[in-house]
């Protein structure tokens, strides 16, 4: 194992909740989610269908929470913005928690806090995984769902 | 999509439905776009290769999906998925078999929701869980 990559920056950040902006979930993004993973539930296509079910709009399919809003010169560095000497980065594991229901028309707000660093010396060498949790809020306030994910750096 | 699943009738170690997917890469760049995930390992082979993968890797996000796909397949239209996820233990790569699979690992009732616990995962050619994960999922009582 090298010298730790753990800054006392990346230290002060853990249980610190930071912004993580806005997304908006559309009826576009419903329907190109829902096409991507191969749904053929019609609550995720057709709104009379999802409104028929009981659901004011089309359902974001399990996953989907609103797409990211990028600007190019907009900043939002993948990783969380540490600095760490790793160029390499591979989505861990991911869960999510729901609820609430998530509909079309919804703006969805995050925060994002680090729960922990570890490194580990592995198969791909001395790595890095930061583990996150992210809650998810509505318009009206409503906690939606939470997500919690790992990122190994290596 | 089945008949409705009723909690009542569900048992603990039953098994779910498979659902068996088959990615084109055609299908990762859809992804990308639908989940705004652009690193180019998953559509580039050249950048994959770079970084030392042998081939164009499946997201591991794109497998989480399509567990919550078999969990939601099979509790709709009454049912919700209430909590599902995985660790991305192993790669997958296009044109092969990916399949979904889940076991019933408990029920319990808290307040009015009728819930269903299960153990999920996705299986390569080889027989290799390459996602295994947990999830929760309220079903109708009958």
């Amino acid at each position: 194992m090298a010298e730790s990559v753990i800054t006392d920056e990346m230290k002060a950040a853990v249980g610190v909740d930071v912004p993580g902006g806005t997304s908006e979930v559309t009826t576009s993004g419903i329907r190109m989610f829902a096409r991507a993973v191969g749904y053929t539930d019609l609550i995720f296509y057709d709104e009379d269908e999802a409104k028929k079910q009981g659901y004011s709009g089309l359902v974001a399919p399990p996953g989907y929470l609103g797409s990211a809003i990028f600007r190019p010169g907009g900043g939002g560095a993948p990783g969380g913005g540490f600095s760490i000497p790793y160029k390499r980065i591979l989505n861990g594991g991911t869960t999510y928690e729901y609820l609430a229901p998530v509909i079309a028309g919804d703006t969805i707000t995050s925060f994002s806090k680090v729960t922990d660093f570890r490194e580990r010396s592995g198969s791909r060498g001395d790595m890095l995984i930061t583990y996150r949790e992210t809650t998810f809020k509505n318009q009206d306030g409503t906690v939606v769902a939470k997500m919690r994910g790992n990122l190994i750096q290596y | 999509m089945a008949d409705q699943t009723y909690w009542d009738d569900v048992n603990e170690g039953d098994s779910i439905p498979e659902l068996r997917k088959n990615c084109s890469t055609q299908q990762l760049v859809h992804w990308a776009a639908a989940s705004g995930d652009f690193y180019q390992i998953h559509y580039d082979l050249g950048f994959a290769k770079n970084t030392g993968l042998d081939n164009i890797i499946v997201h591991g996000a794109l497998k989480n999906a399509f567990l919550g796909q078999l969990l939601h397949d099979w509790a709709a239209p009454g049912g919700v998925v209430r909590e599902f996820g995985c660790e991305y233990r192993g790669m997958d790569y296009p044109d092969q078999d990916i399949t979904c699979k889940g076991v019933v690992t408990a029920k319990s009732v808290e307040g009015d929701d009728h819930i269903i616990e299960l153990d999920i995962w996705t299986e390569n050619p080889d027989g290799q869980k390459t996602t295994p994960g947990t999830a929760r999922v309220v079903l109708p009582a009958r």
